[in-house]
């Protein structure tokens, strides 16, 4: 295969790739991203090969492996055309019936379907699924028909078409022109918009220029980028090469972290066969234009994704952030001016250029455009990831997406931003997602986290979990930070202990205004955003904890007690047998008790009790004092 | 070393490279291969030191022969992770970051696995265990102990 050089070469390989796909009868899609694999998707394409292989169908049935397509909790599952029938949670040993009835008989098997709850319907098309209804999927759609590691798929879908228009159709100020008529901001946390970004690097003089990818997504719960870079890495190479394009850079770095090995091999692959194919290298397409791109591999600091800490990794030094002005665009790598982005604003840089800014402008709210992709995870019903136009509400994410909460439990708090961000409360939540609205509630967008809490989270521990995050991945070069947060870890832990005192609150709003005003960079800046926002919208909590010493949502260990409940234990040895300190006594057929004193709290009891007779409860405050006094009072009649 | 050094040009930006790849080569950064750095690249042993220790991913110790690393990211705190953690201590009878002293087991914590819709999350030797219980991990690790 000869390089791509020219955009008619580009259209005729495009054209040759599509006749030249053998028409199959039958294909079945299998998603084998990192939830896939964790979920045993490698096993369900071992056996589907061996038995199209043992039937002698590999002719007439196609398997494609594609990256991640969203409904992780569905995993390991598959799509079969052309009917679409979308099956889950597959066993190996259920691959020989697939076979046997879907794909020979076209029949559906009713057991592998998606059903909401035992109440619902069963639901065999894949877009049927409430769960994809109300999503908009512009950038993860693709990856449900790309192969990640064939650029091929790529192309067939029209891969590459942006970067020939705007190498050959578009001056790098009509590109920069069009990004900023998008409307597009960054999707890599401060909303920052990207064009105005780029024009103010494109306008510094110098003779080397660089872009960067930040695909650090340090961001604990949030894995948008790391299924973009999986599904579909040609699509952010697309767009990075376009911004080099328009900024003037000659070489660009995507900066992976180290915890996605998958993603790491994906963009290796892709990679190379950009540079094989002509799309980056010397003469792009025929063009006068050349790039490079490099991957480098993150080494597990938080602090890295921030960007000047990011340059810092890339230049083979500690993550240290350093002081802005001057800005990356002025002063950025090796002291040349650098364009940084993050993952998914890079990805939706050739949707742009493919459809027009008019059309990405009317997607999305007023001052936030576009799509975002969401990490919906926690205690919800439809963990995933989804993508939905700016501008919906946190409650028709929450509940007509993610189908509420997952055991019928409440809603407490939807966690957005992470470590930066804030929690936002029940009675907030027709809030509208866009950068401002969060920010306005004391929350960011950040990078798309949304953690969703029920009545069984404990926000002071959720506070202080997020503040113990901070603290430890702070790098330590300004005080504020490091011991400011260190402070705050102290304080919180102590108020989950039950050791809180009636000033530590006000001693927290205190710090955070410190750590928030005077830290280096963002990570100090935002760090107490969490506590702030819990403080604010649910200050009863801390104030039980403080006062009461008591744990509402149960949480806090020493705070609570597990205690057997005499007239429901039916005496069935299994608490006792699993208790890994042997701190359970009793017969069969004779109530169990717990022995308070030896007990860890470990909750393995309340785990293995039958789920028809829960016997196990757990008690805070004033009950859980009475249970104990009661028990000691027990052991002395004894 | 050298056969690795020698992929490398002799410039800083490689550094982090190379220890990644000294780091997947031994299991760890042996004190030898830093002063072998050191000359390659003319940056001082102790600036190396500083660097790798920084970094998470570097470690100067062997690790065991089991590599259990458990998710501490948000979503899995809030679904158990850290009464996971601490049932898998109490079973090794080490803490976060330790090697059990006959070098079967190490254990570390990790900030994100982005595996946030299956939580909690443990991987073992780079295989993944998703939704683990206390229970379900006691028995994955009685798995591991009686292969050994
Ligand atoms: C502590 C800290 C961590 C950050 N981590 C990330 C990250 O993991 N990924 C990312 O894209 N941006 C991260 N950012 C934001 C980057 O500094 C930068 O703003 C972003 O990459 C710019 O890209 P965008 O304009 O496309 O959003 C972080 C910022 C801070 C302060």
């Amino acid at each position: 295969m000869k390089k791509i050089n020219s955009p008619d070469k580009l259209i005729e390989w495009r054209r040759r790739i599509i006749s030249e796909t053998p028409s199959y009868e039958k294909t079945i899609v299998i998603s084998s991203g990192t939830c896939g694999q964790a979920s045993g998707s490698l096993q369900i394409i071992e056996a589907f090969t061996q038995e199209l292989e043992k039937r002698g169908l590999e002719t007439k049935v196609r398997i494609k492996i594609t990256g991640c397509h969203g409904f992780c909790e569905m995993e390991p599952n598959v799509i079969i055309y052309p009917d679409e029938i979308y099956y889950i949670k597959l066993k190996p040993k259920d691959i020989p019936e697939i076979i046997e009835k879907t794909i020979l008989e076209d029949k559906i098997i009713p057991s592998l379907l998606y059903q909401f709850s035992e109440a619902s319907p069963k639901v065999s098309k894949l877009r049927e699924i409430p769960f994809y209804k109300k999503q908009m999927r512009l950038l993860t759609g693709n990856n449900i028909e790309i192969n990640p590691t064939s650029i091929e798929d790529y192309v067939a879908l029209d891969g590459y078409q942006a970067l020939s228009k705007v190498l050959f159709n578009m001056t790098s100020e009509e590109v920069i022109a069009e990004i900023k008529n998008s409307g597009l901001r960054g999707r890599g946390g401060a909303g920052f918009p990207t064009g105005r970004k780029w024009e103010i690097c494109h306008k510094v003089d110098s003779d080397v220029k660089y872009i960067i990818c930040n695909a650090d997504e340090g961001d604990p719960g949030a894995y948008m980028d790391r299924s973009l870079l999986e599904g579909n890495p040609h699509s952010v190479i697309e767009g990075m090469i376009i911004g080099a394009y328009a900024i003037g850079a000659s070489e660009g770095f995507i900066y992976v972290r180290m915890e996605y090995p998958l993603a790491v091999k994906h963009v290796m692959t892709a990679l190379e066969q950009a540079k094989k194919f002509g799309f980056l290298g010397e003469s792009i397409l025929g063009s006068e234009f050349r790039f490079d791109i490099h991957l480098v591999q993150g080494a597990g600091a938080f602090v890295s994704g921030e960007e000047t800490s990011l340059m810092a990794s890339i230049e083979g030094r500690r993550a240290f952030p350093s002081q802005r002005p001057p800005f990356p665009a002025q002063k950025g790598l090796w002291g040349k001016p650098t364009n940084i982005n993050n993952v998914e604003t890079w990805a939706n840089v050739p949707l742009i250029v493919n459809n027009s800014a008019d059309w990405y402008s009317q997607i999305g709210a007023e001052t936030s455009k576009g799509t975002k992709i969401f990490s919906l995870v926690g205690k919800i019903n439809n963990t995933g990831l989804v993508e939905v136009p700016m501008g919906i509400t946190l409650k028709e994410i929450i509940f007509d997406i993610g189908g509420g909460i997952k055991n019928d439990k409440k809603f407490k708090a939807v966690q957005t931003g992470g470590p930066s961000g804030g929690c936002i409360p029940k009675k907030m939540l027709s809030l509208q997602v866009d950068y401002e609205s969060l920010t306005q509630a004391g929350s960011i967008m950040g990078s798309g986290g949304m953690i969703v809490m029920d009545e069984d989270t404990c926000m002071v521990d959720v506070a202080r979990y997020f503040l113990n995050f901070t603290q430890e991945e702070s790098c330590g070069k300004c005080v504020p930070c490091r011991v400011g947060t260190r402070q705050m870890v102290n304080i919180l832990t102590r108020i989950t202990q039950g050791k809180g005192e009636e000033d530590d609150l006000k001693k927290l709003e205190e710090l955070a205004m410190t750590v928030e005003s005077t830290s280096l960079c963002g990570l100090g800046q935002t760090a107490p955003n969490p506590v702030i926002t819990t403080i604010r919208y649910f200050r009863d909590e801390y104030e039980a904890h403080i006062k009461r010493k008591s744990c509402p949502a149960l949480s806090c260990k020493d705070l609570i007690i597990y205690y057997i409940e005499p007239d429901k234990c039916i005496g069935c040895m299994l608490c006792k047998k699993n208790c890994p300190v042997g701190a359970i006594s009793g017969i069969r057929k004779e109530v169990h008790i717990i022995e308070q004193s030896a007990c860890v709290k470990c909750g393995v009891c309340m785990d293995v009790c039958p789920s028809k007779v829960k016997a196990v409860s757990k008690y805070t405050g004033r009950k859980k004092d009475k249970i104990l006094k009661n028990d000691s009072g027990n052991r002395m009649k004894k | 070393m050298d056969i690795i050094l020698k992929r490398y040009k002799t410039e800083r930006k490689e550094l982090i490279h190379i220890l990644h790849e000294v780091q997947k080569e031994y299991g760890y950064i042996p004190v030898e291969s830093v002063s072998a750095i050191s000359k390659y690249l003319r940056i001082s042993e102790s600036e190396i030191f500083g660097i790798l220790t920084f970094y998470k991913a570097f470690t100067l110790e062997p690790r065991g022969k089991h590599h259990i690393t458990i998710c501490m990211g948000t979503a899995c705190h809030i679904r158990g992770a850290p009464k996971i953690l601490e049932e898998v201590q109490r079973q090794l009878g080490i803490d976060a970051g330790e090697t059990t002293p006959d070098r079967m087991f190490s254990l570390e914590t990790v900030n994100c696995l982005g595996c946030c819709a299956i939580g909690p999350v443990a991987v073992i030797d780079g295989n993944y265990y998703s939704n683990i219980t206390t229970k379900k991990i006691n028995s994955i690790i009685k798995e591991y102990k009686k292969i050994e």
